[in-house]
């Protein structure tokens, strides 16, 4: 017989729907066990991928494979040098860094006022003035940490680091607390520790961590270093790393080459301290494709309890049709239509359920993304569930309803009509 | 239309086998109405399931219509019931979710009629044994006779060569009965060959010719004066 033509078959609809209807408490009873399934499937993976795209969202204004790398004191003596000399990073160590270990992509220097050391400067607008943090940086940094600028203004540039120009970047708190309320800034000037800067961007801050605030002021590495006389020295680098290198190690060689260069004990893993965001990012991406997979490997397990489910129903009904099945026998259905039937019962059923649980599930995630829509400190976005997970999980359905259909069908096809029809 | 040659039947019981059937030979010409009487265990419905090819003969001969009946694989026996034979059983056997005229259609479709077709000759047959109005009915909904008649109805949709009836009167009161026997005997006069399996006398009389069997035998065949159902009534 044509398979493909049975199922595209009215008639074969017809005789389906009528087993079916026939008893709707055993039909809804069924569809629940698979409908759960796939309800549970969805549901949970589309709260990891939420998950998952939560994390991402918290990390999305800095580059994921990026680390800062700082300078401290020695612990061990070394080469002559006694314990806990003050080491400190310069604008050489950068262009070693850069010429010998290649897989990293960008350096950025920087220096600061107010974090790290000494007092936030103060910042004197008019009859207005306030402290604020201030960072002296290269235009790179922004290849390594996004810095959004508000319309009509930039960050900093190769020409501003050229020639030394005393302009800076401010931030939101910033205007809104040295500026009138519709007032541009652009192009007006602020006095930063008495020296008059020409403001040239508002930077948009966002959150996710880090020391960084909506009031840091960012100007010029070379001003910087003419403002506060710091020659070449580097309070930190923040690095990125290309997307394929191994941060873990990318940090090692990092500090390694520079304890080369300051005379540093090899063993020495106090002189220089790192932040690794991409160790901590790849956790934490670890973490939730954890969550990913195990919601994976939940639905599915519900899916097939719910199938096996479909299947021991349809095993009673058989059963109970034993009768019926014989008389459709006698009637002259051949072992292939009546296991065709079941089987066919088998999948319209769980498909039924399976798309109906895809509903209900779309419409949960419709709430949580809602209710999480507004909270940007919790690391909760857009919940949605790949098509490709569908479809797998329709198919895999489809594929259990199959296989689970065929045991009630081959118990059915296994009767003797003769039998069958004696039973009472 | 239908010889049986040295026809044998046993059932395995464990370690012993039950022989039920030792050797019938039976010719039935086209266009009879027989019925085949036996008290119980005599064979008569081993007989009737290897007619129906429900069942298949451990030795022997079945020729239906010229066509040797052998080698039956389910799918083949199938086929062969569904072209061949229509059955008739004691207790309706109708689908209880279909109604009468999706009852009657139903070996229609098994013959791969077009949906269409198949309504308009259940609603013939079903016009045939006066049931029309009762197409859109539920079994539940007939009573025993007029389920009885939807089953004949069914059993003529797919025009097979012989029908078979088991007791087809059973679980019918007398009147009932007669009516359906009447309406058997009608379907035979067009030309119908039909076996009846029954142990009540009455019904026997009303056909045309009577099989007694006795412990898987044949002991009497013998042609009698038909007497009609409609005379009951």
């Amino acid at each position: 017989m044509n398979n493909l033509k049975v199922i595209f078959d009215r008639d074969t609809w017809q005789e389906i729907f009528g087993s079916i209807s026939k008893n709707k408490v055993r039909t809804v009873i069924t569809v629940i066990g698979v409908l759960w399934g796939i309800f549970i499937y969805i549901t949970l993976s589309g709260a990891a991928k939420g998950l998952d795209n939560g994390f991402e969202r918290q990390f999305e204004n800095i580059a994921m494979n990026s680390m800062f790398i700082w300078a401290e004191r020695t612990s061990i003596p070394y080469a002559g040098f006694k314990t806990g000399r003050n080491i400190q990073l310069t604008l050489s160590d950068m262009n070693y860094i850069k010429k010998t270990i290649p897989e990293v992509q960008f350096i950025a220097p920087r220096n600061s006022r107010g974090v790290f050391w000494g007092g936030p400067p103060l910042v004197v607008r008019k009859n207005k003035s306030s402290n604020y943090n201030i960072y002296g940086d290269f235009p790179d940094y922004t290849r390594i940490a996004t810095k959004k600028i508000f319309n009509g203004g930039r960050f900093i540039n190769e020409e501003d680091i050229k020639f030394k120009r005393k302009v800076c970047v401010i931030g939101e708190r910033t205007k809104t607390e040295l500026f009138e309320k519709d007032e541009d800034p652009i192009g007006k000037y602020i006095k930063i520790d008495d020296i008059y800067f020409q403001v040239i961007g508002v930077h948009k801050f966002i959150p996710g961590g880090g020391f960084e605030t909506d009031g840091d002021i960012f100007i010029p590495f070379e001003t910087f270093k003419r403002l506060y006389n710091t020659g070449d020295d580097v309070m930190w680098f923040t690095i990125a790393a290309y997307d394929d290198a191994d941060v873990v190690s990318v940090e090692k060689k990092i500090k390694a080459a520079l304890k080369r260069l300051h005379n540093v004990s090899p063993e020495d893993d106090r002189a220089f301290g790192g932040f690794n965001l991409g160790e901590i990012f790849n956790k934490i991406m670890g973490f939730s494709k954890g969550m990913t997979l195990l919601s994976l490997i939940v639905g599915i397990a519900t899916i097939m309890a719910g199938v096996i489910g479909i299947g021991n129903i349809l095993l009673i009904s058989v059963k109970e049709r034993t009768k019926e099945l014989g008389v459709r026998r006698a009637l002259g259905a051949t072992p292939n239509e009546v296991r065709n039937q079941i089987i066919l019962e088998s999948v319209f059923l769980t498909l039924i359920a399976g798309i109906f649980g895809i509903i209900l599930g779309a419409f949960v995630l419709f709430g949580i993304s809602s209710a999480t829509k507004d909270l940007t400190d919790f690391p909760y976005t857009n919940p949605t569930v790949p098509i490709p997970y569908i479809l797998g999980a329709l198919f895999l359905m489809i594929f259990l309803g199959t296989l689970i259909g065929l045991i009630p069908a081959q118990r059915a096809v296994n009767m003797k009509p003769i039998d069958a029809l004696r039973e009472e | 239309m239908i010889k049986l040659k040295n026809l044998h039947k046993s059932y395995k019981m464990g370690s012993s086998s039950l022989h039920v059937l030792k050797g019938i030979n039976l010719n039935i010409e086209d266009g009879e109405l027989v019925a085949i009487m036996g008290s119980s265990g005599s064979g008569k419905s081993t007989l009737l399931n290897i007619l129906g090819m429900l069942d298949t003969a451990d030795k022997g001969d079945y020729i239906l219509d010229s066509f040797k009946i052998e080698n039956l694989n389910e799918t083949k026996a199938a086929k062969y019931r569904n072209k061949f034979l229509g059955f008739i059983f004691q207790s309706f056997n109708l689908i209880n979710y279909k109604t009468a005229l999706e009852n009657v259609s139903l070996p229609l479709y098994y013959q791969g009629i077009s949906r269409k077709e198949r309504q308009q000759i259940a609603v013939d047959y079903l016009e045939r044994v006066g049931l029309k109005e009762w197409a859109t009915h539920l079994p539940s909904e007939l009573s025993g006779g007029q389920k009885q008649r939807v089953a004949i109805a069914r059993a003529m949709a797919s025009k097979p060569k012989v029908l078979l009836a088991d007791e087809p009167t059973g679980a019918l009161d007398t009147k009932t009965s007669c009516d359906v026997m009447d309406l058997i005997q009608k379907i035979n006069e067009e030309g119908k060959t039909i076996l009846v399996v029954t142990h009540e006398l009455e019904i026997a009389k009303m056909c045309k010719r009577i099989v007694k069997l006795k412990d898987g035998v044949i002991v009497e065949d013998s042609k009698v004066k038909q007497v009609k159902a409609s005379s009951y009534v």
